[in-house]
């Protein structure tokens, strides 16, 4: 008999899940359907929607309406999910790749018209389906099986991204600081706008292996000794916070919501009659 | 120590990578044969850290009633 | 109230069809020449309460009217052929899926930008073809305006009915032809929606001797999970072959055992013909032409019009190679439905083909020249 939570959150026939022992994701999934349950919403009316890769199959195991659509391209499902029913809580689980690679279009588009959706990216800093390519996440000089002599590209600050393109609610979590996280997709869901939260993940079995970060908890530990809470952070120097990594709120602002902004243009039309 | 609470561990779903030992604030809990145990469950403080961080929902601390 | 008779443009035809349908929903990118449905649909819809959002690209237009038929609103996105190859993955999510959908591809010239926009019946395969794997597909052909409309109606009624997406294949000609058109009004259609229906947990089993799930829409309760991979009847995703192989055999048969409701055709005056001229779509004013000019010189031709253009209606086409002497296939392209008309025909009758691959239509006196050559 799982917990409370499992039990009324998750589809337990269906689990236990898919992913690798130690990978981050489980711990991140549950941070999702806990910060739904925080915020009190109905679950009939929540809708999880992810695109493809490890991350996406979380869709499969939350009770609630799932949508697991193709590849990049969740948040544009999501966007017509949501204009299409506002009533309906939209939130995306969506992966490093799938978010900021193939679905990067949509991501900063969804960010621009500030649509009320949540967007967790479960940031494991590789392709993991697929067994262990370089994302746009995965830090200069670091190995994929694709980047055998270390990665030339420079990775995405997902957040900054998000927040450049217009997102009104931007975070950075990680899987081992889980009470965090969870506040974190908590205070996205509230937001009326568009909320990027990413968690950062822990693939031991590709990215770990790969680059020789050793067991699953050695890189809880490294997120517990590198990641610096973004107030911390404000009080240190460039030179203590080189190699760091900042998590916590990033960004919060104001500005009208996608679909209340339709709606007054329903109005103006006389389709509300 | 809340003695309305108990630690549950489900050997079933642990895929025994070993997280919740490993930050178990009083070292309760212990991988043997790639499945978690508590050994040492007298010591634990019902914290719930252990349940926050199992990828795989196999231990968790349940409240009496639920 | 709108005017019951308007002169409109197809692409016009096409929104007001989708409105009467119950269009609610309308995501797409601007591409010429189907952008007038776009433009329209964005003064349209939010004056009976629907929505109409401009996305990012061709992907995020299909998956965004995807994502609103999920949540129950009667969604369109429309678009022409470099849209329309962009739009394919998507298309296969729609079939396997089984959520309803009509996709409007206002065909032009091509391959890639091609000869920007000339008209072309270039995508008749796509149409059938262009996503991967095995898969169900549903296209629909309009021939003038008012057929448009009342197409647009159709095309909605039969994603509902078989939940899935439904290719309406105009084109250029017919997308920016002007013609009087008559907007009947939803009263005096047939309409299908989408039911109510009881929480199973079984959001993808079908009840005996049918073949199309019925379930809920997102947020009326039922948690089910929508995907596209295959599935079992609950919606989860599997391995199993067994499951996989009943799986994809059910997609084809909501369609292959329906056959007598989703065929259309137009059929003219074969009965006594040596002659066919077969069309659809934007070469069909060229062909009723060609055969009124045949008719003043005392040839014996006749027309036969697949309006649904997928599935193939290759019963009828059989029955007319039998009847014919010969038959003349009539497309804006280097020549697709014609492999179709040859499978079918066989040895029954002699197939020839006159076609247009220069951005210019076929004019009568091209196809009548073509059926003189045969006889």
């Amino acid at each position: 008999m799982p917990s409370a939570l499992i039990e009324k959150s998750f589809r337990t026939k269906r689990l236990p899940h898919i992913w690798c022992p130690g990978c981050g994701h489980g711990i991140l999934m549950r941070d999702v359907a806990q910060a739904i349950e925080n915020c009190g919403l109905d679950p009939d009316k929540v809708v999880i929607v992810s695109g493809i890769g490890c991350s996406s199959r979380a869709a499969g195991y939350m009770n609630y309406n799932t949508l697991h659509t193709t590849h990049g391209r969740a948040i544009a499902f999501a966007t017509g999910v949501k204009l299409a029913n506002p009533d309906l809580h939209v939130i995306v689980i969506t992966g490093d790749g799938d978010c900021t690679a193939i679905g990067g279009n949509h991501l900063i588009h969804a960010c621009r018209r500030n649509i009320d959706l949540t967007v967790v990216v479960f940031n494991n800093n590789i392709y993991g389906m697929t067994g262990g390519q370089y994302s746009p996440t995965t830090p200069h000089g670091e190995k994929g099986t694709t980047a055998p002599y270390g990665n030339i590209d420079y990775n995405f600050d997902i957040p900054k991204l998000a927040e450049a393109a217009g997102a009104t609610y931007t975070a950075r979590g990680t899987a081992y600081h889980a009470p965090q996280m969870i506040k974190l997709i908590e205070a996205g869901i509230k937001n009326k706008g568009f909320s990027l939260i990413e968690g950062l993940s822990v693939c031991p079995t590709y990215y770990g292996r790969k680059n020789k970060k050793g067991s699953a908890i050695k890189m809880y530990n490294w997120q517990k000794d590198n990641c610096v809470d973004v107030k911390k952070a404000e009080k240190m120097t460039a030179e203590e916070l080189e190699g760091k990594i900042i998590i916590g709120e990033m960004s919060h602002s104001e500005k009208p919501e996608y679909t209340d902004m339709y709606k007054e243009i329903i109005k103006k039309c006389g389709g509300d009659k | 120590m809340e003695n309305n609470k108990k630690l549950v561990i489900n050997p079933a779903w642990c895929k025994g990578c070993g997280i919740c030992a490993e930050f178990c604030p009083k070292k309760v809990l212990q991988v043997i044969h790639e499945k978690v145990q508590a050994v040492n469950e007298e010591a634990c403080i019902k914290c719930g850290l252990c349940e926050l961080r199992c990828p795989d929902y196999a231990i968790y601390i349940e409240k009496e009633g639920e | 109230m709108a005017k019951r008779f308007q002169l409109l443009q197809g692409n016009e035809a096409c929104v007001e069809g989708a409105l009467a349908a119950g269009m609610k929903f309308y995501a797409g990118y601007p591409i010429t020449p189907s952008t007038e449905i776009a433009e329209r649909s964005a003064i349209r819809l939010p004056q009976v309460g629907g929505k109409f959002i401009q996305m990012e690209d061709e992907i995020a237009g299909i998956a965004a009217a995807l994502g609103a038929s999920v949540a129950g609103l009667k969604s369109m996105t429309a678009t022409s052929g470099p849209g329309f190859s962009l739009k394919q993955e998507n298309i296969g999510y729609a079939c396997i899926a089984e959520i309803p959908l009509v996709v409007v591809d206002v065909q032009r010239s091509g391959p890639s930008t091609g000869l920007p926009t000339s008209p072309s019946q270039g995508d008749y395969m796509q149409a059938k073809w262009g996503t991967h794997g095995d898969h169900p597909v549903i296209a629909i052909s309009p021939a003038s305006v008012q057929e448009t409309y009342n197409l647009a109606v159709r095309c909605f009624n039969l994603a509902e009915k078989y939940r899935t997406p439904v290719i309406f294949l105009m084109d250029e000609i017919i997308g920016h032809l002007r013609e009087g058109c008559e907007l009947i009004p939803a009263e005096e259609l047939e309409i299908v929606n989408r039911g109510d229906h009881n929480v199973t947990g079984m959001p993808y089993a079908v009840s005996e001797g049918n073949y199309v799930p019925e379930f809920a829409c997102f947020g009326e309760g039922e948690h089910y999970n929508v995907t596209g991979l295959f599935h079992d009847v609950d919606g989860f995703p599997t391995n199993n072959n067994e499951i996989a192989r009943n799986a994809e055999q059910r997609l084809m048969d909501k369609i292959d055992m329906n056959l007598d409701d989703i065929l259309d055709w137009e059929e003219v005056g074969t009965e006594d013909a040596d002659v066919a001229i077969l069309c659809y779509g934007g070469t069909t004013r060229a062909a009723k032409g060609a055969i009124e000019q045949a008719e003043a010189e005392g040839l014996k031709v006749g027309l036969f019009r697949p309006i649904t253009v997928w599935p193939f209606p290759d019963k009828a086409v059989e029955e007319l190679s039998k009847k014919v002497k010969h038959i003349v296939v009539a497309e804006h392209n280097y020549g697709q439905m014609l492999g179709e008309v040859k499978r079918v025909a066989k040895d029954n009758c002699t197939v020839d083909f006159i076609g247009k691959i220069d951005g210019t239509t076929l004019t009568p006196a091209d196809i009548l020249n073509k059926v003189k050559e045969v006889l």
